[in-house]
């Protein structure tokens, strides 16, 4: 590429600056998408480590079952020559609503069937009653879908309305799909702050958080609350899980183990139990991880590519929490009598 | 004492069982069983069930002669999940089955290698139906064959498509795996030699997520992407590519060859050219009846390479026979088989099948194929451009 500005060290003699500037706002886009979908994951290891200091490994798999039931009825609505027929928007809305709900249910059964029983328990017993309900869970959906369908892998049939893709510039567009990923997990994030903050059942949830036993003499039904708050994060988690499916396409059973991870990383990240450092730390990592693969190779002239990103986007995620061990907006942490 | 009933019960039939057994069992000298390891759950399950389907209908349809000498022949499948460390678990168990003469595997290079070490221990004969790495063959293991073509020889007539279909540039990305690198790799390397500009070489182990990846080569617009990898990568790799406006041409190994890939990138790989060593069955005038009988038994399209599956399991039937009759009529040593299997002169669905002394086919073949429709139960039509006959390259 002749036209690129070249430096002197041998190191950046491939570098384009050109192109690197021209991709920059397709790359932020990309991470901004990316990160909004680490962040509404986030949400619900948040949620229970703020009520119960407690890290739900199963969450992955309640959020990939979310992507599960959203693909199942694009193939039902499908095989119905539905899919066609009505509009794309309102295909969606059922998807997120049913997504929410199948993955909400899931969350709380979990909470009630493998997590209560264990709550008096060191902390160590229900964390590792998680991971088995994230191994039990997993095999079950592959065990589901096998029967079901024989597939391993389930494709989102495609929505040509929503592929449409809209140009900002010459060099950068957005596919509609994307808009709506984007504002959905916005409108999300916003509706959960208004519940937390502005609402009865958000107070009694911040008050079993603070303190179960003083909550509970307040006339508060603790076990309800921690159930309302598995339903929440998990609703949220099912929402993330349609709308990765839409973004992506392609989803297995084992397809939540990956973003579950890193959404519990952007938790860190944003200060654990901490419903904004959730999003903040979701947006960081995917920024980080997006910038990361794009421009890793065109910086170092190929000699590092774009699987370097996790180890990248890692060793900044170690760096900030050295500097700041809480977090970014710091760790919620209850005042100990 | 309810306890007490149900144990009795336990004995009666185990007492049961024992007495009924040996009957069975008298009229036989014996079994010898042949394995298959291929992914037979996960995401690559689509073909690696075609190789184990493939290599039972062999044995179903051609066991006769061994039988006639009174064993028994049993399929034992093994499914090595597309994990090397899972292959080799698999492998040492299988050395301990002594009835086990000859292995048909693997579908990953990155797995059969690992694996065929451990065959190495005993002399157990592995046949390859799939594995294009050159590595397979160049460790000149003296139990190690395959009847499909090298990713050497794949990746060069790759690029030579490439450079006859005007192709200028070209990005590629690669699974880095052993198999999907390499191929790479030997595609790149023949693809400088013929003056393509290679713009970028990336190796990524992402499965759903390629938008940071495909922004760059949007943006610097190659004639023509190709990937070395497997179809369940390939498949959203090059739908999103599409969605995202690149226009290139696409290109991919044997690997991205399977209906599953149509069925996961729809429209988007419509177009796409492929290179592959197995032929599509409809090419091989021998493979109808096979193609049939395997659409009535199983209830879908042979995958492919269950067509070299079935050759691999018929070479390993006549040389088990062979080495059967050398060893008296009775249960031949493992090593036996193996030198049997490099006597072998077969001619089979595939065409005619010999091994070098590398264990490499004499004359393998390789195609160059173009998807014709979104539909999966069309990947059977796809066009076939240009087919070659070629050797191994010589020895190092």
């Amino acid at each position: 590429m002749g036209k690129g500005w070249r430096q002197p060290f041998p190191f950046f003699v491939t570098m384009d600056i050109p192109l690197l500037i021209a991709i920059f706002p397709q790359v932020l886009l990309d991470g901004i998408i990316l990160g909004f979908m680490y962040a509404l994951i986030a949400l619900g290891y948040t949620m229970v480590y703020g009520v119960l200091e407690f890290i739900n490994f199963a969450h992955s798999e309640i959020f990939i079952l979310g992507a599960f039931v959203g693909v199942e009825i694009l193939l039902t609505l499908k095989r119905w020559a539905l899919l066609g027929a009505v509009s794309p928007f309102l295909i969606l809305a059922v998807l997120l609503l049913a997504g929410m709900a199948a993955s909400g249910l899931l969350a709380v059964t979990v909470e009630r069937v493998a997590y209560r029983p264990l709550r008096g328990a060191p902390r160590l017993v229900p964390l590792i009653s998680a991971i088995g309900v994230s191994f039990f869970l997993q095999d079950a959906i592959r065990l589901f879908e096998s029967l079901w369908n024989n597939q391993f892998n389930l494709v989102y049939p495609t929505m040509d309305q929503l592929n449409v893709r809209i140009s900002l510039t010459e060099n950068i567009d957005i596919p509609v799909k994307s808009i709506v990923v984007i504002f959905g997990a916005l409108f999300m994030l916003w509706a959960l702050w208004l519940l937390v903050n502005r609402t009865k059942i958000g107070k009694a949830i911040r008050a079993v958080a603070e303190d179960q036993g003083t909550a509970s003499l307040m006339g508060i039904n603790v076990n309800a609350m921690i159930s309302i708050t598995f339903l929440i994060g998990g609703a949220m988690g099912g929402a993330a899980g349609v709308l990765f499916g839409v973004q992506y396409s392609l989803i297995n059973p084992y397809s939540g183990f990956i973003p579950g991870l890193k959404a519990f990383t952007a938790a860190v990240l944003g200060g654990i139990g901490n419903i904004p450092g959730a999003m903040m730390g979701g947006l960081v990592l995917g920024l980080l991880e997006a910038f990361a693969a794009s421009y890793l190779s065109l910086l170092t002239g190929g000699a590092f590519g774009a699987e370097y990103k996790d180890i990248f986007a890692f060793s900044i995620l170690i760096l900030i929490l050295i500097f700041r061990p809480k977090g970014l907006l710091g760790e919620v942490v209850r005042e100990r009598a | 004492m309810r306890r007490s009933g149900f144990w009795v019960l336990c004995i009666a039939v185990l007492v049961g069982v024992l007495a009924v057994a040996p009957a069975g069992a008298g009229q036989s000298k014996g079994t010898v069983k042949i394995a298959t390891q291929s992914p037979l759950s996960g995401d690559q399950a689509a073909v690696g069930e075609g190789i184990k389907l493939g290599t039972q209908l062999a044995i179903e349809q051609l066991k006769g002669p061994i039988e006639k000498l009174g064993f028994k022949v049993e399929l034992v499948p093994f499914d090595d999940q597309a994990k090397p460390d899972v292959g080799v678990a698999n492998a040492r168990n299988m050395i301990t089955d002594k009835e086990i003469l000859a292995v048909v595997g693997h579908y990953n290079s990155g797995v059969a290698i690992p694996s065929s070490e451990v065959y190495k221990e005993v002399g157990l004969v592995e046949i390859s139906p799939a594995n294009t790495n050159p590595k397979i063959t160049d460790r000149g293991l003296p139990n190690v064959n395959r009847v499909c073509g090298r990713d050497d020889v794949q990746g060069d007539v790759g690029a030579e498509f490439a450079k006859g279909q005007k192709v200028k540039s070209v990005y590629i990305i690669h699974d880095k795996t052993t198999y999907g690198q390499s191929v790479a790799e030997f595609f790149r390397d023949r693809a400088k030699k013929l003056g393509i500009e290679v713009m970028g070489f990336e190796g990524t182990e992402e499965k759903s997520n390629f938008d940071p990846i495909l922004t760059p080569i949007r943006a610097k617009n190659p004639d023509m992407l190709y990937f070395g990898g497997i179809y369940s990568q390939a498949g959203p790799l090059f739908k999103q590519a599409r969605e995202k406006g690149i226009k290139a041409k696409f290109l991919g190994p044997d690997g991205v060859d399977s209906p599953d890939l149509a069925k996961i990138a729809g429209s988007a790989v419509v177009g796409m050219f492929y290179t592959t060593a197995a032929g599509p069955v409809a090419y091989y005038p021998k493979a109808k009846e096979f193609a049939k009988t395997y659409k009535d038994k199983f209830q879908k399209s042979p995958e492919p390479y269950a067509a070299e599956s079935y050759d691999s399991a018929a070479i390993a039937l006549k040389a088990i026979e062979a080495a059967i009759k050398a060893s008296g009529g009775n249960l031949p040593a493992r090593d036996l088989v193996a030198k049997e299997v490099r006597k072998v002169k077969y001619s089979g669905i595939t065409g005619n099948i010999a091994f070098d002394s590398k264990g490499d086919r004499e004359k393998a073949g390789y195609f160059i194929l173009q998807v014709v429709s979104e539909d999966p139960a069309k990947w059977d039509s796809n066009k076939l451009l240009e087919r070659k006959e070629i050797a191994p390259p010589a020895a190092k």
